[in-house]
């Protein structure tokens, strides 16, 4: 890990005094995760480069340290001890302490003076966003060059490296330049080495002070710093901006993130409306995932009775943390019951329901081993009610950032278009003895209907 | 003249008589500790007080709860109490009833006086006499009732002489016939069809001696019930199983056709439907005295037999597991008429339950009743009724052999109410039961005793079982993790072979073989030389005829074409080298390494991998060089120095290990670029069989590795440049040239990033006394390792870190999965219902959810 700083100008080799290191005295400081070493390649009186090298041990980083007893946080082959990450903010703070804070006792008059600097980053992760670069750093008054390689010569076609040489170029004060570093270094990479604690926020608030609040990348800026943390997030955006304008942006942070929450809340609505019309009182929640349609179920006085199923534990567990199972009262938590379950195991627990919703789940099961879920479902548990839903591949057209016959999951093993799926709810639906009404959740598109599909399935008597 | 008391071994025995009338006395003479539950003692149990009447309630339910248990256990269980209360009684029998299990009741109906000068001898809990008089009264009066209760066997005792002289024989239940091994013929529904069941008897290899049927070897008949109706001669059918019952030492169950003609015999007017109205026709001109013996037959008939140790049972209709070896009116309702929902069909037939689907015994049940064209096996159940009166067959099955031996009907002799059913259809048993395996699962196997999968390793295997695996039909197999080798003392090496010859010669194997250990993913095959074979031995019925499977259960390509390609040349393979025929088989397993490994994790290569050798390269390089340039640099500017804070450095050091950094990256860059290759078409892929698991019938876990090894090359490699073999050397642990070469070998293989090898003892599984040995030790090369624990691992000051590793664990895991492996295919191979399959490779999966130090 690597970065050299390059002063351009007269009496260049002056850099010295303000970095307070001696040119002529290569150096190495021990840190916590590793070394670093400060010394200059280049001296003369019109181009002086210093550079700081940093040594990380890859086993402690694997390992934790050791006689540390804490568990290694990354794989034994890891980027870390020679990517630029946030150890490089860290370790310019420490071994550049005193320029980093703008002090210099020996030459007070070099310290207001603005310099031809430049500074080179290498191997730095910003995973093929090259305008990351240009939008941190040209704001602030920057020359931006960026050097990229292929990730392996041998094999061009696995594209270009997530690593770039980024080399800055500004006059302006070395402290200034260090600060910029110190801050815009861990937003390239979020996987920050160190968890995010509330002194994070100090320390962004005081090496950001005076060109942060100006940043017109302020926000992205702040929350990548503090490894999308929301409650830091809020907590320092508050600290920074001018009083009224703070709830806009909270509200700005949660939009990008939802973009498509209002379609899930729609499907939620349609499909406890369709529950509650079948007339149903109990209701298991096939593939529950964090229980957002059980949570409105809860809520509805005609459902005696809602059991939340889902395959993944940690599924179950977000699920019990979202309806805070242990603060529900008594009438309400004796209708929850939570179970692991598969779709693919034939359950006795499955039985007994009005009504079996399978929301956005089907699409997540191998093709192969539809035929085995169906016949669980419509033969073996045999609810009155079954409703389906699905997404409508015909729509996905309207989803830009989707390529051509990509899924809109990555886990899912296959997306239906409205005659697919009509096709199999039929054949199911003749073949269990039920009826099914299909019909489309979303703003429809003209030609390619809506987003969701859903198949609403009833039992003959 | 000493009593005699016979009581079913299995039994729940009330003792019944009035305080001091000795029951507890009785009942310690002449049953185990035990076996006895007396009132007094649960009473003890609680309070510390055995005569506090007033928590009498509290111990009763303590009491009932115990002996449930038991019952639950089959064990003979003595209630001691006073049981004179019919109320009381009431329990016993409720019990019973719950239980399956005859009840008994032993009364203690002593002389007044004696009870009363006894009770008042007692120092501590005597009782008032106007009580024990009651008591005596309550039980005289109780005598009269206890038949009519629902006490099967009641047993009077009324004298003190008469309860010292006392043998209580434990009948063994009649339908235990555990000691009789057979081996059996045992013969579906006959319904009338006489002609056929000569003819099967005859298929059987049995030969008529004056009406008789005998086999030459010795077999034996059993007969499932539903001799009469439907067929053209009923009672001929019905003479030849009494006859061959009475004096051939035949067995016979009761079917719910002959329960009705017993209604008949005994002269009811039962339905004339189903085809009794032919049985009904030839009866009403038979000789009395047959009537008699018919129904006195019938009559006689159990409702089910254990048979074989208790590995057999056979009955009509079927039975629950938890029935097996009881009786009582509710088990004889379900062998004769199974279960069903109470609802009738579309055809207005009763709805059946499937209850075999549910069946999870050891032993093996042979019934009939629900005609098929095919005998159904299901979860170590058969039915083997095929129908012969509607046209069908009349089947047996060989037991122990399992075989199906069938004659076809001559005729039709009854139209079906309900057709045929559908013959693809293997009901609720082809679909896999999550309480099979939402638990802790204890599995046994037969290379270790009882292997035991924690609940949370339960949870996880069933998230990736339902998200990621395959059709769990085919997932016969589930390949074992396996361990490193010792760390080597060697300064120079994480990894040696000496270590792993060192382990397997201590272990008492003299001879191992090396194979080479590919540059791949491992990859289980499952091919079936038609989807016809995959349907019937796999019950893989989208015509698929195998798969590629990872070490976890998924399918290896997501793109179907290349699996398929891929088997169809396989299968050519093996039809041009004979391998079906050689083998006698219609599908195989087998355990290969596939390359190239970027194929399944080009992932892993693309975003660890290749960006650490990037980033790597790219940074040290600019580190060299600048370096570099401060190392060469004349000049001073000593006034800067008294202002600095760290510790001198010396630049000419730095430069040399920014070096042998970058070389090592070099090293690391090249050692990952050798599993990577460019595929384009299936031509591209390398596929390296090294076990041949298991073909029909066979599992060849305890074959030599050269054998597999010269079978793969036989029947797999040379033909299509796909399937490639292994090279490999065997090597005398004994014998230090033998060694050196292996070790020589290795060190050829690994030179240039080469994995390294597999260490296997000479045969496949191999023990030391009663322990089992690990199947293989791999060593994986110096090169290959940086891929694992980083490009700079061989640093010294790192290398002496990374020696301190222990493989305990991972062993362990090692050798259950192994044991789990083999056991999977042994059951397949032994046809095995699904759940017992399916358990071993779940169970694989469940401890591959166990933290171990992934680079092991």
């Amino acid at each position: 890990m690597l970065l050299t700083i390059t002063h351009t100008g007269p009496n260049s080799q002056e850099i010295g005094f303000l970095l307070h290191k001696n040119p002529e005295r290569p150096q190495q400081f021990e840190l916590s995760f590793g070394r670093a070493y400060f010394f200059y390649p280049e001296v003369s009186s019109f181009r002086t480069t210093a550079a700081l090298l940093l040594d990380i041990d890859p086993l402690d980083l694997a390992r934790g340290k050791d006689g540390s007893g804490e568990g290694g946080l990354f794989d034994y082959v890891n980027d870390r001890p020679y990517a630029t990450t946030s150890f490089m903010s860290t370790a310019i703070a420490r071994v550049l302490s005193t320029a980093l804070s703008g002090r210099c006792e020996k030459r007070p008059d070099l310290l207001q003076k603005a310099l031809n600097l430049s500074a080179t980053l290498y191997s730095l992760k910003d995973n093929g966003a090259q305008n990351l670069a240009h939008e941190l750093f040209e704001p602030l008054g920057y020359t931006v060059t960026i050097e990229r390689t292929l990730l392996d010569e041998r094999f061009p076609e696995w594209g270009p490296s997530p690593y770039i040489n980024l080399t800055l170029k500004g006059t302006l004060r070395l402290t200034e330049l260090l600060n910029h570093l110190y801050v815009l270094i861990p937003v390239f990479d979020p996987k920050k080495h160190y968890y995010t604690a509330e002194d994070e926020i100090d320390k962004l608030l005081k090496h950001g002070s005076g060109w942060l609040e100006k940043h017109p990348a302020k926000e992205k800026i702040t929350r990548r710093y503090l490894a999308a943390r929301k409650s830091y997030v809020h907590a320092a955006l508050k600290a920074l901006l001018p009083p009224g304008e703070e709830e806009s942006e909270q509200a700005e942070i949660s939009a990008e993130k939802a973009a498509h929450n209002p379609l899930n809340s729609e499907r939620l609505t349609t499909v406890k409306a369709a529950i509650l019309n079948s007339g149903a009182q109990s209701v298991i929640d096939l593939g529950c995932g964090e229980g957002r349609l059980t949570a409105l179920l809860l809520k509805e006085a005609q459902i005696k009775r809602v059991t939340a199923a889902d395959v993944a534990v940690s599924a179950l567990e977000k699920a019990a943390a979202r309806l805070k199972t242990e603060q529900l009262p008594e009438n309400i938590r004796e209708k929850l019951t939570l179970i692991q379950a598969s779709l693919t195991y034939r359950d006795e627990r499955f039985k007994g329901y009005d009504c079996a919703a399978v929301i956005e789940v089907i699409e997540h099961i191998e093709p192969l081993r539809l035929p085995a879920f169906a016949r669980i479902l419509f033969e073996f548990a045999a609810p009155k009610t079954v409703i389906i839903t699905t997404p409508n591949s015909e729509y996905n057209k309207n989803y830009a950032k989707l390529e051509d016959n990509s899924l809109r999951h990555p886990d899912h093993r296959f997306e239906w278009t409205r005659a697919e799926f009509a096709a199999w709810a039929g054949e199911v639906a003749d073949k269990f003895g039920y009826s099914v009404k299909i019909s489309g959740i979303g703003a429809a598109d003209e030609a390619a209907g809506a987003p969701t599909q859903m198949g609403v399935f009833s039992k003959y008597d | 003249m000493t009593k005699q008391i016979e009581i079913p071994e299995f039994s729940l025995v009330a003792l019944v008589g009035s305080s001091s009338s000795g029951k507890s006395t009785f009942a310690q003479k002449y049953f185990k500790p035990t076996e006895v539950l007396s009132s007094d003692f649960f009473r003890g149990m609680i309070c510390d007080d055995e005569n506090d009447q007033s928590i009498s309630a509290e111990a009763f339910d303590l009491l009932y709860y115990a002996a449930q248990k038991r019952l639950k256990q089959m064990k003979l269980t003595v209630i001691d109490a006073t049981n004179i209360k019919k109320s009381a009684r009431a329990r016993v029998l409720a019990l019973a009833h719950e239980q399956n299990v005859h009840a008994v009741a032993i009364v203690l109906n002593m002389p007044e006086n004696i009870l009363l000068e006894r009770n008042k001898a007692r120092a501590e809990r005597r009782l008032p006499a106007q009580v024990i008089r009651q008591h005596a009264r309550d039980t005289r009066y109780s005598l009269k009732n206890l038949r009519q209760e629902g006490f099967r066997f009641v047993y009077e005792i009324n004298t003190p002489e008469e309860l010292e002289d006392i043998e209580i024989i434990r009948q063994k239940l009649w339908t235990d016939k555990r000691s009789e091994h057979g081996p059996f013929d045992i013969i579906g529904d006959i319904h009338g069809c006489y002609e056929e069941l000569k003819l099967l008897l005859a298929k059987l290899g049995y030969e008529e001696k004056a009406g008789l049927y005998y086999h030459p070897a010795g077999r034996r008949l059993a007969f499932l019930g539903d001799f009469c109706d439907r067929g053209a001669e009923n009672i001929a059918a019905l003479k030849l199983v009494m006859r061959q019952v009475k004096e051939a030492g035949a067995l016979a169950v009761p079917g719910n056709h002959d329960a009705k003609l017993l209604r008949y015999l005994n002269g009811k007017n039962p339905s004339m439907q189903h085809g009794f109205d032919k049985t009904e026709a030839e009866f009403a001109a038979a000789d009395p005295a047959f009537k008699k013996e018919a129904a006195e037959f019938i009559d006689s008939l159990i409702s089910h037999y254990v048979l074989d140790d208790g590995k057999l049972v056979i009955t009509h209709a079927g039975i629950k597991e938890e029935y097996i070896g009881r009786t009582s009116a509710c088990i004889r309702e379900f062998c004769l008429y199974g279960e069903t929902s109470g609802e009738p069909d579309e055809y207005g037939l009763p709805q059946r339950i499937d209850w075999a689907a549910d069946y999870r015994g050891r032993a093996t049940i042979v019934y009939g009743h629900i005609s098929a064209r095919k005998v159904v096996a299901k979860n170590n159940t058969y039915c083997i009724d095929t129908g012969c009166a509607y046209g069908g067959k009349l089947s047996a099955l060989r037991y122990p052999e399992r075989e199906i031996v069938s004659v076809p009907a001559l005729k039709q002799y009854a139209e079906r109410i309900k057709p045929w059913a559908d013959e693809d259809e293997a009901g609720l048993g082809d679909l896999l039961t999550l309480s099979d395996v939402n638990k802790k699962l204890h599995i046994e196997t037969e290379l270790m005793t009882g292997i035991d999968i924690h609940e949370n390793n339960s949870a996880a295997a069933l998230e990736i079982m339902s998200r990621f695996a395959a059709d769990p039909h085919w997932l016969i197999y589930l390949p074992p993790t396996m361990s490193p080798c010792e760390t080597s003392p060697l300064d120079d090496y994480l990894e040696h072979p000496l270590e792993a010859f060192e382990y397997y010669k201590s272990q008492g194997v003299q001879k191992v073989i090396c194979e080479q250990k590919h540059m791949g993913s491992r990859a289980v095959i499952v091919l079936c030389d038609s989807p016809e074979t995959a349907a019937r031995r796999f019950g893989i019925k989208n015509g698929e005829r195998g798969i590629i499977y990872t070490r976890t259960g998924r399918r290896f390509f997501s793109a179907e074409n290349v699996e398929k390609e891929i088997l169809g040349r396989l299968s050519s393979v093996l039809r041009k080298t004979g391998f079906y025929a050689d083998f006698k088989t219609d599908w195989l397993c087998l355990d290969c390494e596939l390359m190239p490994w970027s194929e399944k994790a080009k992932g892993l290569i693309l975003s660890q991998y290749a960006t650490t050798g990037n980033a790597a390269k790219n940074s040290l390089k600019a580190a060299s060089l600048a370096l570099k340039a401060a190392a060469g640099r004349p000049g001073s500017a000593p006034e800067v120095a008294a202002l600095t804070s760290g510790q001198n450095v010396n630049l000419n050091e730095l430069v040399t290990r920014y070096q042998e950094k970058a070389q090592a990256i070099e090293q690391y860059i090249k050692a990952y670029r050798e599993y990577s290759w460019p595929v384009n078409s299936v031509n591209d892929f390398r596929l390296a069989p090294f076990h041949i698991l298991a073909t029909e019938g066979q599992v060849f876990g305890r074959e030599k590795h050269s054998w597999h090894m010269e079978n793969i090359r036989k029947y797999f490699t040379g033909i299509d440049n796909i399937f490639i073999a292994t090279p490999y050397l065997e090597v005398d642990t004994a014998d230090s040239e033998s060694v050196q070469a292996g070790v020589s070998w290795w060190l050829k293989l690994t030179a240039s990033g080469g994995e390294g090898m597999v260490v296997k003892p000479e045969t496949y599984t191999a023990f030391l006394g009663q322990k089992l040995l690990q199947p293989a030790i791999k060593c994986r090369g110096r090169e290959y390792l940086r891929i694992i624990y980083g490009p700079e691992y061989l640093t010294p000051e790192h290398l002496k870190r990374l020696k301190v590793r222990s493989l305990n664990h991972k062993r362990r895991l090692a050798l259950k999965e192994f044991a789990l492996g083999l056991e999977g295919l042994n059951r397949f191979v032994k046809n095995e219902p699904l759940y017992r399959v399916h358990e071993c490779a779940f169970g694989v999966l469940a401890l591959e959810s166990e933290p171990v130090d992934p680079r092991l």
